[in-house]
């Protein structure tokens, strides 16, 4: 079984519309997992219909009991992440440490799990998705992104698929090194941008750093047509592997608003990610 | 004021627009707070830098001399960032948030702090403005020290904060104590329920709010009935444009090349200092 991850670097790249499409091209073979837990927007194409839900839970905060705390204030002495203010915590800003309870000498904090989302397995047109929300302005995403991979794997060796296709999120952080991390491929899409072209440099680095093969691939690339000269020729220069290229296609947006993947539409962009996902294939 | 701008859905356009509010405003300085892919300063060709300094948080570093091999600091590290082995400890320090409680725990005094590079931040100045960006280190997952560390560097009469997309730890440390946040969103079906979760992550930091619309005039009108219905202004739209994305896709900030946007961004940074709180 293979782990195929799409990340981008620079948001809004087009990553969840390629995932949709790729979902539609290995309708009935692959696990689908959206584990851009911050902003899940894959659900939106695929109509998924929740078979189970999961809870979870991120990272327990403190809380201190008003009846025990004497606001002798050694909590706030020792916090370093200013999370306690008037002798309540903010969950906001608590990263669950415990020190606040380790130096309360009357016993006052008590570190709290509580809910931070919640992680789906459901059917869709395409096969089954793994997806999740993460509640806003919680920590802990890349947990709930490993939450989503492990579920989606093991569907994926239970139903004996090959293959689990995974949305990954934007930047280099947390949640997208825990969807990168043990996948057997990450193809990285960019754009002909200033942004875009700093940006993949850097994913390419992060990748490298995690060893994972990578390849890249350009959407929107007649938007700066020398940028995408540039983009393959540095992408040459480092060995990565130049998967194709998506033209600028209005339609891509008119596929979102009807809820179909872009390869369900006969356009120019739907043949460029049939090719792009054809090379996949053969090159695992 | 501080005015963050942020976004649940990345790519919307908040760097196209934090940029604009920049060399707009009189002696704006701007803060890039997405140090996982720092873009803003990419705008600023003719920029000239201050200084570049690391970034670091502290991990515990073991005298071996006096550890008795206790356990304890294990015991009370909530990042399992600390291992006790019978003849000496492994500490893990990328798994490590910096909290100090293992200090507190050890009853030998063993442990001590020594810095971890986690990124770099650098100060430019382009013409009026300073510019202040940070850079994550490859394979960090953490982002809030840095970014918690760019934000101290906040100063003048209006600042502006470039936030990294999503709604959890990173977008929430950009956002937080700021006095004004700018959602950008674009109004398409990945952008309404994006838009949907940002606001919700305001509205739990109790920050005022208004959207500008990017891209205007694709897909749908859903949106705009969706920030009717919650009585969300709408303080600008920019409409889409090959000219804009295109000279975005080359670095420069539309409003010096196309008429009127300028005023249009001077007026929009004075009525959100009406807004602030």
């Amino acid at each position: 079984m293979k782990q195929i991850v799409v990340i981008s670097g620079k948001g809004g790249t087009g990553k969840t519309s390629i995932v949709a499409s790729f979902a539609a091209c290995a309708s009935g073979r692959a696990v689908i997992a959206d584990c851009d837990v911050d902003a899940p927007d894959l659900h939106i194409i695929l109509n998924p219909v929740v078979r189970e839900r999961r809870d979870f839970f991120g990272i327990r905060k403190a809380s201190i009991d008003k009846e025990r705390c004497t606001e002798c204030g050694a909590c706030v002495e020792h916090c370093r992440f200013d999370a306690i203010k008037n002798f309540e915590v903010d969950p906001s800003a608590c990263e669950g440490c415990g020190v606040c309870m380790l130096v309360c000498v009357s016993d006052a904090v008590k570190m709290v799990e509580h809910l931070s989302g919640h992680a789906y397995i459901s059917d869709t047109r395409y096969g089954p998705l793994v997806h999740a929300d993460l509640f806003p302005g919680e920590e802990a995403s890349g947990k709930l992104v490993t939450m989503v991979r492990e579920m989606a794997r093991s569907l994926a060796e239970s139903l004996k698929m090959d293959m689990v296709l995974i949305d990954g999120s934007p930047g280099t952080g947390c949640p997208v090194i825990a969807s990168l991390s043990g996948a057997d491929l990450a193809l990285i899409v960019t754009e002909p941008t200033v942004s875009g072209v700093h940006d993949l440099d850097r994913i390419l680095d992060v990748a490298e750093h995690f060893r994972i093969r990578a390849m890249v691939c350009i959407n929107k690339y007649d938007i700066n047509e020398e940028t995408s000269e540039n983009i393959e020729l540095a992408c040459n220069g480092r060995g990565v592997e130049m998967i194709g290229r998506i033209p600028f296609d209005t339609n891509v947006i008119d596929a979102m608003v009807r809820s179909v993947p872009v390869v369900e539409l006969s356009t120019p962009a739907a043949c460029s990610i049939k090719q792009i996902w054809s090379r996949l294939v053969t090159s695992l | 004021m501080i005015v963050s701008v942020a976004s649940g859905k990345g790519g919307t356009g908040k760097t196209l627009v934090a940029t604009s509010l920049t060399v707009s405003v009189e002696n704006s300085q701007l803060l890039d707070c997405d140090v996982e892919e720092p873009n803003a300063f990419l705008f600023f060709p003719e920029m000239r830098l201050l200084d570049r300094r690391e970034c670091s948080v502290t991990v515990p570093q073991i005298d071996e001399e006096l550890c008795v091999h206790c356990g304890r600091c294990s015991d009370v590290c909530a990042f399992n960032a600390l291992a006790v082995i019978p003849s000496r400890v492994v500490v893990f320090p990328e798994l490590c948030h910096g909290c100090g409680g293992c200090l507190i725990a050890c009853p030998e005094k063993a442990i001590s702090e020594v810095p971890r590079r986690v990124g770099w931040i650098s100060r430019a100045r382009s013409g009026d403005h300073e510019l202040v960006w940070g850079e994550l280190e490859i394979g960090e997952a953490r982002s809030t020290p840095l970014i918690r560390d760019v934000k101290r560097h906040a100063k003048g009469d209006t600042v502006i904060v470039d936030c990294p997309p999503g709604v959890s730890c990173s977008a929430v440390e950009s956002v937080r104590d700021t006095d004004f946040c700018l959602l950008v969103a674009e109004p398409t079906p990945f952008g309404l329920p994006d838009l949907a979760l940002a606001l919700k992550m305001l509205e739990r930091m109790s920050i005022p709010r208004g959207v500008l619309i990017n891209k205007s005039g694709i897909g749908d009108r859903e949106i705009y009935s969706y920030l009717e219905k919650r009585d969300v202004p709408v303080l600008m739209e920019i409409p889409m444009s090959r000219e804009i994305a295109e000279l975005y896709s080359r670095g420069v900030i539309f409003v010096e090349r196309m008429r009127g946007w300028k005023e249009r961004f001077v007026n929009l940074a004075e009525r959100i200092r009406g807004m602030s709180g």
